[in-house]
């Protein structure tokens, strides 16, 4: 039995009467980093949004099947979602960071759980802030405003932010959508050196993307997942005609 | 098909279309500054009208003989009193009331229901709170008149308006914050403490300036439950009546002896209300200001 991390076991999910995933099974390894692709309204970002329940503050939703987090149902009643959050962490489509320093931004998550000055926030601070790349550029601008940086560097500030509360599981919903080329790069090449220590989840749009970066990739068309292979083997033979359909361009 | 889209729009601005817009453009300014001139008319009529007793001791004395001289210093007083002692009930349960609704409920039934019945509140004419004021507050709770009760009274007319605004100014922070605060681990309350709400101050805080105005203008909610006819001296207990400028201007264009005399006391007591509500307005603004201000981000 391979170790997994993440496990989707028949899982469906509903946002009111609308059924977004339809009895989806996948297991992802630890650290490694998994692809989730499929045209717009497919249902990705609803796949990574259960598995930190963050689905369920916008919309009523519903769900059945399981998904087991470290062999863990985190849909059993009683599961605290604030531990369960704590242990995944989110990168969201848009750079979100708060309205506040940089220093702040990163410290957030920290202070929520007590960590405080003098136990070591300054150090948390940055030592997420290098992980996330980004230390040399702000190393002297801690105490200026999160939104004065560039759109690149705001998205590796909240995964910093991520970082700082140190999660598992990465979730990661097109993470550089909204960014320029070079940006993009050093997304990449951060996500490429977080996966040695992280099991990442991510969605994306670009297929080139998900070849550089996963090891194994989903395919997942209207809630239901068409293909789950290796990276490699889903974009040179694809077992699936629907996934070859997909990724050679003819429809999405 | 190409060729039909090119049939159906014909190049360029056909003269038609400049000249309606040109004249919708107009208009709307003319309305604009028919509402702008219906406001400032207002304002010089109640300058010219009070300019008769407009003093330092207007402001500095209580009324004399018979309030037909002398100044609403008294009622300057109650007015305040009364300002205070209301924001002091209305903003504290109209912001905890908003954010259970808005941050904590969201959306559903229950919230639909809850934002029917406030609605509902602030469309009640005025009077019927003052009634409510009347038995709940001066009778059943044995308040009695007072600028206690008064308060309370009108705290209730108000509390809608505080809850509308609150909830606005919590809608416009982006739900994004609220996300990233609960995929780190936030709490609701940790995520409303530390970012919703610090981001919707300046919202809030619009809210309260709106509240006050209104409740400086009203009279009938404090008619029966505590406003004064005439006091010859300042309360100095809140359990105690007093005197209050939308009634006292009330008073003096409706129930004097002597129309002559009273009249530009009625408008001078307006005047000073007027005064007093863009003092109150100005110190918000300003606060609001500095707040951006020192936020620059």
């Amino acid at each position: 039995m391979v170790a997994t991390v993440v496990k989707y076991e028949g899982f469906s999910f509903w946002y009111g009467d609308f059924q977004a995933l339809y009895d989806v099974d996948l297991d992802v390894a630890p650290r490694s980093v998994v692809a989730i692709i499929g045209p717009s309204g497919c249902g990705k970002s609803t796949l990574i949004k259960s598995v930190n329940r963050i689905a369920e503050l916008e919309a009523k939703v519903r769900v059945d099947g399981k998904i087991l987090l470290e062999g863990e149902d985190i849909y059993a009643p009683g599961v605290d979602l604030v531990s369960l959050r704590r242990r995944v962490g989110m990168v969201f489509q848009k750079p979100n960071p708060f309205p506040m320093s940089v220093f702040d931004n990163v410290a957030y998550g920290p202070k929520l759980f007590g960590v405080t000055r003098r136990g070591g926030l300054e150090a948390v601070v940055e030592e997420s802030l290098k992980r996330a790349a980004l230390w040399p550029e702000v190393r002297d601008r801690l105490r200026t405003s999160a939104l004065r940086l560039s759109g690149g560097q705001q998205q590796r500030l909240c995964i910093a932010r991520c970082l700082a509360v140190e999660p598992g599981v990465l979730l990661m919903d097109e993470p550089a959508a909204s960014l320029d080329p070079t940006s993009t790069q050093k997304i990449e090449d951060l996500i490429i050196e977080l996966k040695g220590k992280y099991t990442i989840i991510i969605v994306t749009h670009n297929m080139q993307q998900a070849a550089r970066i996963s090891g194994r990739t989903a395919f997942l068309l209207d809630g239901r997942l068409v293909e789950v292979n290796d990276t490699e083997a889903m974009f040179t033979r694809p077992d699936n005609k629907l996934t070859e359909d997909y990724i050679t361009g003819r429809f999405g | 098909m190409p060729g039909a889209t090119r049939a159906a729009v014909k190049p360029g601005l056909t003269a038609g279309r400049k000249v309606a817009n040109a004249v919708m453009k107009q208009v709307f300014r003319v309305l604009t500054y028919l509402v702008v001139a219906v406001f400032g008319g207002i304002v010089v009529y109640i300058v010219v009208r009070a300019l008769p007793v407009l003093s330092l001791t207007f402001i500095t004395q209580p009324p004399r003989d018979g309030m037909l001289a002398g100044g609403v210093s008294t009622c300057i007083y109650g007015t305040v009193a009364l300002l205070m002692l209301t924001s002091v009930f209305a903003v504290p349960l109209g912001v905890a009331a908003a954010i259970y609704v808005n941050e904590f409920i969201g959306w559903g039934k229950r919230a639909r229901l809850i934002r029917a019945a406030v609605n509902n509140l602030a469309g009640v004419p005025s009077i019927v709170f003052g009634l409510f004021g009347l038995a709940f507050f001066v009778v059943f709770l044995k308040i009695g008149a007072s600028i206690l009760a008064a308060s309370l009274t009108l705290a209730v007319v108000v509390f809608p308006i505080v809850i509308v605004s609150t909830e606005e100014a919590l809608k416009a922070v982006p739900r994004d914050y609220r996300l990233g605060s609960a995929a780190l681990g936030a709490t609701r309350w940790q995520t409303i403490s530390r970012v919703t709400v610090p981001q919707a101050i300046p919202g809030i805080i619009t809210g309260m300036i709106l509240s006050i105005g209104r409740i400086a203008g009203e009279t009938a909610p404090i008619l029966f439950t505590g406003a004064a006819f005439y006091l010859p001296r300042l309360p100095d207990h809140p359990r105690e009546q007093f005197m209050e400028l939308s009634y006292h201007s009330f008073a003096m264009a409706t129930q004097s002896s002597d129309i002559t005399k009273s009249m530009p006391i009625a408008f001078g007591t307006a005047f000073v209300l007027l005064v007093l509500v863009f003092a109150f307005n100005l110190v918000g603004i300003l606060y609001r200001a500095r707040l951006r201000r020192k936020r620059a981000w």
